[in-house]
């Protein structure tokens, strides 16, 4: 009978313990997450100036991170074709994918875009990776021939008033 | 684990939870900084700009105009482009801005405040062009690598703060000066904080003139975050990088600048003229200094459609880098005959120049109108692209909106 009863108050003084971490991590975790949202907790500093760009966590949690839509990678935009994983782990770190996107380039100058970025802009070495991050935009991205002067295209017709 | 580092690496555990992928630099992110998956998903809202702005890149940010949208005399923020290198800088503390003139040859360094700058010298307002170097890059072919501005990356606002050249006066300069060079607070793309996303500059002879400024204000106002708060160059008629934005320190030079974009093909073309796609070495490319020859329709928009016997009213700017713009044409049929019409003389020394016409179509059908500007020393724009360069800058051929006569 004592034995249980002192068993009983044990594991209440567990449970106690485990409410009392529970809470304060529960805290510490709202604190983070806070300090995450509002770093410089410019909430509590009425004068900081208006000019300074919120900061709003934006991922919908239940979209797929990587769904592709169209034929296209809805995240960056990319094509889906071979390689698309690759170039989104190697090539959207420092940069928009978007910088890729509007590029048309032959082999000789996507080659030279890597070479370079290697050479000043701290892109590491792409390994066995190059080659299949090479393939990817020539296929997907490759120089078109535009003249010296193209048509006018997406013209939005509309009836002028004046 | 000190517990700084612990609520670092814990904060970055949930931002990379949240993120759902590693965050490659992770440890060398700066405090406070905010990833850009988590930052506001609005640019038109965070950066102040129109909805039909077009966003060409979002890291770094780079946001062109339209040319419908560039109407305005005096372009307001809202259609004002922006060409970013880096990451833009946050938590500007502008009370606590400094600037320091330095360099090779400066006898001895010296450092202004923000206060200082604005209360010391005498201030200036003028109305400045500033037109990216590679607006127009994505017509070239072979296409050039790069931000593929169409023809929005242009603009003319009115600029206060004070001349370059007398905060230089200030400084004990040596007399072999021939270079200024900025450095800036924007963050490189890498966020090695020992690379700068971009150091360019000017000879002494655009550093001295009367219209370069150390800018503090943009149309009246403190300079929007995104153009360079709290402290921007401004050298109008030369490519806007020269124009540094969040400057806080001035190289005086005794060689040319050698800062980031400075060497190599940026902002550079062949010294002399190549065959599209030809290779360029590096020391056969040469600083792009005065930007060409250039106009724009700002209305209609193109796709106007327009009953027949009514006419057509247009207008537009037109400007020349250091020139000014001496005539302004144009055409309805291709350039086989082109029109003279009205160029107002620009509101001071490398400001935009405003031209109207009134225009009457033959018959019904599909047209085109070209303009065409000519600068001071007779040089016109081309109606085809002009020299092909391995960059694609300085394309300046002819503007031209789409009508329909019905």
């Amino acid at each position: 009978m004592d034995n249980s009863e002192n068993v009983r108050k044990a594991i209440k003084q567990v449970s106690r313990l485990m409410t009392v971490i529970f809470v304060v991590f529960g805290v510490m975790a709202a604190i983070l997450v806070y300090l995450m949202v509002d770093p410089t907790l410019s909430a509590f500093n009425p004068a900081a100036p208006t000019e300074e760009y919120v900061t709003v966590p934006l991922i919908d949690s239940d979209e797929d991170f990587d769904k592709i839509e169209n034929g296209i990678h809805v995240r960056t935009g990319l094509v889906e074709a071979e390689g698309l994983m690759e170039v989104v782990n190697n090539c959207t770190n420092c940069h928009s994918a978007k910088l890729v996107t509007q590029n048309r380039m032959d082999k000789e100058r996507w080659i030279a875009t890597i070479r370079w970025m290697q050479e000043t802009q701290n892109l590491w070495d792409l390994g066995n990776n190059e080659d299949i991050i090479i393939n990817y935009l020539v296929i997907n991205y490759p120089a078109k021939k535009k003249g010296r002067r193209g048509i006018l295209t997406n013209i939005e017709w509309y009836e002028l008033q004046e | 684990m000190k517990r700084r580092n612990f609520v670092k690496h814990t904060m970055l555990g949930s931002m990379t939870a949240i993120i759902g992928t590693e965050i490659v630099f992770g440890s060398s992110m700066p405090q406070g900084y905010m990833p850009l998956a988590l930052q506001d998903p609005d640019p038109f809202k965070m950066f102040n700009k129109n909805k039909e702005m077009v966003v060409l890149n979002d890291k770094p940010w780079n946001i062109e105009a339209q040319a419908h949208l560039l109407d305005d005399k005096i372009t307001p923020n809202k259609y004002m482009f922006i060409r970013n290198n880096g990451l833009i800088p946050e938590n500007i503390e502008a009370d606590k801005w400094t600037l320091t003139i330095e360099g090779e040859s400066v006898k001895q360094k010296k450092t202004f405040t923000l206060a200082e700058i604005k209360s010391k010298f005498p201030q200036y307002t003028y109305q400045l062009t500033l037109e990216c170097g590679g607006n127009g890059r994505s017509e070239f072919n072979p296409p050039a690598k790069g931000n593929q501005w169409t023809v929005g990356a242009v603009s003319c606002a009115t600029w206060t703060g004070i001349r370059l050249r007398d905060v230089l006066a200030d400084v004990d300069i040596a007399d072999d000066a021939i270079y200024i060079g900025y450095h800036a607070a924007d963050v490189h793309l890498s966020r090695d904080p020992n690379k700068e996303p971009i150091s360019r500059g000017a000879p002494m002879s655009k550093a001295m003139q009367e219209e370069t400024l150390l800018a503090f204000k943009m149309n009246g106002k403190d300079i929007p975050l995104a153009h360079g708060f709290p402290l921007r160059l401004v050298a109008g008629g030369w490519p806007a990088s020269v124009s540094g934005k969040w400057v806080n320190r001035i190289s005086v030079r005794n060689k040319v600048h050698d800062g980031a974009k400075m060497t190599g093909t940026a902002y550079r073309v062949p010294c002399n003229p190549v065959a599209p796609g030809e290779k360029v070495k590096d020391e056969d490319m040469c600083i792009i200094e005065s930007m060409p020859v250039k106009s724009l329709i700002t209305y209609p928009k193109s796709g106007a459609t327009i009953q027949q016997g009514k006419k057509l009213n247009i207008r537009g700017h037109a400007w020349a880098g250091e020139l000014e713009v001496f005539k302004m044409e144009y055409s309805i049929d291709f350039g086989s005959t082109w029109a003279t019409c009205p160029i107002e003389k620009p509101v001071s020394r490398l400001a935009w120049q405003h031209f109207s016409a009134s225009i009457e179509f033959p018959k019904k059908g599909y047209y085109e109108v070209w303009a065409r500007a000519t600068d001071q020393h007779g040089v016109s724009q081309p109606m085809v692209l002009p020299g092909w360069n391995p960059k694609g800058y300085l394309n300046n051929a002819c503007h031209r909106i789409a009508i329909k006569v019905s």
